[in-house]
């Protein structure tokens, strides 16, 4: 029996299964109506064991969009985890009723632990502070359609680069790519954790440069990745109030950015980002929204198809 | 200081100096009914000093324990009184149940029933980390 294709870590698909799903996407965002009946009678499993209102709605709508229908739950609480049953048997229960699973969880690893329970497709919505692949997918999928490549391009990634997964996640999936340079703009106590440094960064020979000054990097860049202080990863409510505000970017601060810069943030934004960018043109934030609903739809076909259960 | 040669057993010889307690307790051999000799800082060309177990009884052991605890590691099966093989053991690929996951927001804090599972990551370093989480294991 063939293995069953999972999503749970980015680094799960080769550079050409990313490349084929942002032509994927590509299709879908040029002829939707190719693919809206698509999932017709396939059903989708959002198992959301801690919320995640926009991730949720992401891959509903994804679904729907591809003519399928959607169950599930968006917190533990609405789950049979209330009672005490394992991550393995809710993914053997679920497995019985959809065609393919969306989980998040706040356990790192519980994804995993389901895909290897799990007689359907699993894909990975969110791990705690572990991965999120599909926003990486959607990331990779802004990238390319805003420069047409994701190779050859200085990428600054802003804020919380310790705890923000989304940061790690898209810096690994973007080192299998060749002439990248990152600059990694952040405070001292939020500076990426050296082991992304020593296995990704250095492993792939990719250059970088630690700063704290965001208007100096501003020039040199191409994509600016900036991310959110996230209060629910600190344990201490002072130090989450002392550097929530130290990287807020302002229009002035793009004053010496280049005319093609593309600003990109995973969203929610708190206030690291001024409200008068959005209708600066070079604001992708909103489209990389979008972005993710097509590259879930792309994914969701994929691996259905890879089960055999989609044509 | 002698110690009886064994009739039946295995001898896990150099051991780095300082590590066969903890292999001791790792392998459990502190349930078994047999005789078992922890031998410590004894002489040795190749290493200056290792420690040495004997165990008076041909029971199996947990390799990837011994692996990851002590690479490098002889294991010499004696029947007989004879020495009827000899084992050169390696820093083992995966490692179940070996140890555990310290990372309180991993699945296998809440999950019992899982297993331990970590995967080496860097020979070099000797790096493992969780098969779930990715959290480095803790130096043994």
């Amino acid at each position: 029996m063939k293995q069953l294709k999972h999503l749970i870590d980015i680094l799960d698909l080769s550079v050409d299964e990313i490349n084929g799903l942002i032509e994927s996407a590509d299709d879908i965002i040029a002829r939707p109506e190719k693919y809206s009946e698509k999932c017709r009678g396939k059903k989708l499993a959002t198992l959301f064991f801690e919320p995640s209102t926009r991730t949720r709605l992401s891959f509903e709508a994804a679904m729907y969009e591809l003519g399928g229908n959607v169950i599930g739950f968006s917190e533990a609480q609405s789950s049979s985890a209330s009672k005490g049953e394992s991550v393995a048997d809710t993914a053997k229960v679920v497995s019985c009723y959809a065609d393919i699973i969306a989980m998040r969880h706040p356990k790192e690893g519980a994804p995993l632990v389901a895909a290897q329970n799990a007689s359907v497709p699993v894909i990975n919505a969110g791990d705690g502070g572990h991965f999120h692949p599909t926003q990486t997918l959607a990331d990779l999928l802004t990238i390319h359609r805003e420069k047409g490549r994701l190779d050859n391009m200085t990428v600054g990634f802003c804020g919380d680069l310790k705890f923000g997964r989304t940061v790690h996640s898209l810096i690994g999936a973007l080192s299998r790519y060749s002439g990248l340079r990152f600059i990694l703009i952040s405070p001292e106590e939020l500076k990426l954790p050296s082991y992304v440094k020593q296995d990704v960064l250095k492993k792939a020979g990719i250059p970088y440069v630690q700063t704290t000054d965001l208007e100096g990097s501003m020039p040199e860049l191409d994509i600016l990745y900036m991310t959110r202080v996230q209060r629910e990863r600190f344990f201490n409510e002072e130090d989450y109030l002392r550097l929530k505000d130290s990287y807020i970017l302002t229009p002035e601060k793009l004053t010496n950015a280049k005319s093609d810069l593309s600003i990109m943030h995973p969203l929610p934004r708190v206030n690291e980002i001024s409200v008068e960018i959005d209708k600066d043109p070079r604001a992708c934030y909103f489209k990389q929204v979008l972005n993710g609903k097509y590259i879930r739809m792309a994914l969701i076909l994929k691996l259905l198809k890879e089960a055999g259960t989609v044509e | 200081m002698r110690i009886d040669s064994i009739k039946n057993g295995i001898v896990i010889d150099h051991i780095p100096a300082g590590r066969g307690m903890r292999l001791y307790e790792l392998l459990g051999l502190d349930r078994l009914e047999c005789s078992v000799a922890i031998i410590k800082n004894a002489q040795s060309s190749q290493m200056g000093r290792k420690d040495i177990i004997k165990i008076d009884a041909d029971i199996p052991v947990n390799l990837d324990i011994i692996g990851y605890v002590a690479p490098n590691v002889t294991i010499n099966i004696i029947r007989g009184g004879e020495l009827v093989e000899k084992r050169a053991i390696g820093l083992p690929e995966t490692l179940v149940d070996v140890i555990k996951c310290k990372n309180p927001r991993c699945i296998t804090s809440t999950e019992q029933e899982l297993k331990h599972i970590f995967r080496l990551d860097d020979p070099e370093t000797r790096v493992y980390r969780c098969a779930y989480c990715d959290t480095k294991a803790e130096n043994k």
